[in-house]
């Protein structure tokens, strides 16, 4: 686990790197007081990577996105996409990065081949330009046979790839994508995840938001984990898994509280941190073998019946447990 | 406008790739392939101008059946309809000589104006803001957010404007024999800047209901603003004319109906007494501008979280 180096952090954009946030930070005021969104979030996205926001629902992800693709302003921190101040300079981020939002934002008034046309024009191509523009997306994105369908008549899979064609027609230095597979059937998601990686291979930079754990690990080359408005680290996938994520955790539930002496397993070879909580058990260890059949024979030994056990093995989901203490909810 | 050609040139962090190699094909050609896009504000302002176009061509005649059907119905059943029965409702016209169709034309246009302008803002914009938030498709484009609100209200105003100009042959032609209108243009000029202040200020109107209105009490918009603005806005009688109600008469100068009406009437039948200019224009122009402000204001701090 590598811990943010928060005060290593140059102030100042970084030429060399395609995002950069300095304590970025999102207040909402409402009548009942202030909500905390985003809490001083400092991270850096070199050109090229394909960088992942991973965590549950309601952690800041989307607002994060939103201050980077200046839709939302922030009330703290600065942050730079392609070098670009988003507070002072939107109008020149905006024509650096394109954005998939995680709702259906096409115009519905409009066919897919308008959709893309219009768009390229909002962009400064001509409508010759754009009309070219158009039709060489809808090649790449399969989406040949829909070409003259209303918005409206898409499927999920059709709507997402036609956003994501969209935000490509400007050729954009930075891909941003707010959880791109929310809500699509598990085919439909590996097939976009293919087109993702195409996208990634050819250069392209791209940052996503997931709360699938499993969709930060098949994607991106670092991943930033963010729960309640914070970072609570970053790095590739093997570096988070590394750390104390490498451990792997064993969870127990007893029939009565869990038995004192229990803690003791504390100090047994290759275990490395217990939590206990009322009739619950969780045991973080490198070396698991026979770690569980302990906690069973201790629990008999105290007259109490094992309820429950669990075993995960070092991944994204025991870095995210041994961060939080809390268990990784989509 | 016109294009760059079919100029390549590679994406910053790509390899360029080689002169002599076969054209990209699938992914790389989307990144490496594509002409250089060109923005400025008033390409990006011509081009959304050019999409709501295509859409209101697309919907041209639910669009425009909203602008001639009313005002058909009204001056069918109130200059022929009515007259022809011999009713004698002439509501108080012949107290000025006139024809009531000759009081109907300034005002149906101002109605029209005021009612097509509103809701040709208001009713996508509470679209754009409800569940999917597409608002957020336009306000990604390369210009300021305030300069959407500047185009909806360009865009709006035209629609007005046109649906202004539809109404006048209908209010010229459909009447009962001798119930024709007398309208003579005082002031090119005067009736044209009234003509345009008139649109621009009903597109605010809608941009800043558009920004203020709950998707849901969509309905509102007609029992709250355009019912009341309508009848009560001097568009079937003279301001003069409510002389006899004197604190009617003073309470509807807070509409902004009555200025678009009595300055219809002002240049096409000043034979009717009517609201000074001193009265109309500084009203029409500079609500248009503190409106439309106030309106672009609210705007961009609904788009911007």
């Amino acid at each position: 686990m590598t811990p943010l180096p928060q005060a290593a952090a140059t102030p100042g954009p970084d030429p060399a790197a395609a995002i950069r946030t300095e304590d970025l930070r999102k207040t909402y005021h409402a009548p009942r007081g202030d909500v905390p969104a985003v809490r001083g979030i400092s991270l850096s996205v070199r050109r090229g990577e394909f960088f992942g926001l991973l965590g549950p629902n309601g952690a800041g992800k989307s607002t994060t996105i939103g201050m980077l693709t200046t839709m939302v302003r922030p009330t703290g921190g600065r942050a730079w996409v392609a070098g670009l101040d988003v507070t002072a300079d939107p109008v020149g981020v905006k024509r650096r990065i394109g954005t998939v939002p995680q709702n259906n934002t096409l115009d519905m008034q409009l066919t897919v081949t308008e959709n893309l046309e219009f768009r390229s024009r909002f962009f400064g191509l001509g409508p010759r330009d754009a009309g070219r523009r158009a039709a060489q997306l809808i090649d790449a994105f399969g989406l040949g046979d829909r070409r003259r369908a209303m918005a409206t008549a898409l499927s999920g899979g059709q709507a997402r790839r036609l956003l994501i064609a969209r935000a490509l027609v400007h050729r954009p230095d930075v891909l941003f994508l707010d959880e791109p597979t929310a809500g699509l059937d598990p085919q439909t998601r590996v097939n976009l995840w293919d087109l993702l990686r195409g996208l990634h291979a050819e250069g392209q930079t791209i940052l996503l938001t997931t709360h699938y754990l499993e969709e930060a690990e098949a994607l991106c080359g670092r991943v930033a984990v963010v729960d309640r408005g914070r970072l609570l680290a970053a790095g590739t996938v093997a570096e988070l898994t590394d750390g104390a994520g490498a451990d792997t955790v064993i969870t127990v539930r007893y029939d009565g509280a869990v038995p004192a002496e229990l803690a003791a397993t504390a100090g047994l070879a290759g275990v490395g941190r217990v939590e206990t909580e009322h009739d619950r058990v969780r045991v973080y260890t490198r070396d698991p073998e026979g770690v569980l059949g302990r906690l069973v024979s201790a629990g008999s030994g105290a007259g109490r019946t094992v309820l429950d056990a669990a075993m995960l093995r070092p991944s994204l989901e025991t870095a995210f447990l041994s961060l939080t203490g809390r268990e990784y909810r989509e | 406008m016109t294009g760059s050609g079919g100029m390549t040139v590679p994406m910053a962090g790509t390899a360029s790739p080689p002169s002599t190699s076969p054209a990209p094909s699938g992914m790389a050609a989307l990144l490496t392939g594509a002409p250089v896009p060109r923005p400025s504000a008033l390409r990006t302002i011509a081009a959304m101008m050019a999409r709501d176009s295509r859409v209101l061509r697309r919907n041209a005649i639910s669009t425009f059946s909203r602008t001639v059907v009313q005002p058909l119905l009204f001056v069918f059943v109130f200059t022929y309809v009515i007259p022809s029965i011999g009713s004698g409702l002439r509501f108080g016209a012949s107290r000025f000589g006139l024809t009531f169709s000759t009081i109907l034309v300034p005002g149906m246009m101002a109605s029209m104006v005021l009612s097509q302008g509103v809701l040709s803002v208001t009713f996508p914009l509470v679209m754009e803001f409800s569940w999917q938030r597409s608002i957020e498709d336009r306000a990604l484009a390369p210009v300021p957010v305030q300069l959407l609100a500047v185009e909806k209200i360009l865009f709006g105003a035209a629609q007005a404007l046109l649906s202004g100009v539809l109404v006048i042959p209908i209010v010229l032609l459909v009447h009962a024999p001798g119930q024709a209108p007398d309208v003579q243009v005082t002031s090119w000029p005067l009736l044209i800047l009234i003509l345009v202040a008139a649109s621009l200020l009903a597109a605010s109107l809608g941009l800043l209901l558009g920004t203020l209105l709950d998707p849901r009490k969509m309905q509102m918009l007609f029992t709250v603003a355009l019912l009341p603005a309508t009848m009560l806005g001097c568009v079937y009688y003279p301001w003069s004319a409510l002389q006899r109600i004197h604190w009617l008469q003073i309470a509807v100068l807070a509409n902004p109906m009555v200025y678009m009406s009595e300055g219809l009437r002002a240049t096409l039948t000043p034979q009717l007494s009517h609201l000074s200019y001193g009265a109309i224009l500084p009203v029409l122009i500079g609500g248009a501008a503190v409106v439309g402000y106030v309106g672009t204001r609210t705007f961009t701090r609904r788009v911007i979280g």
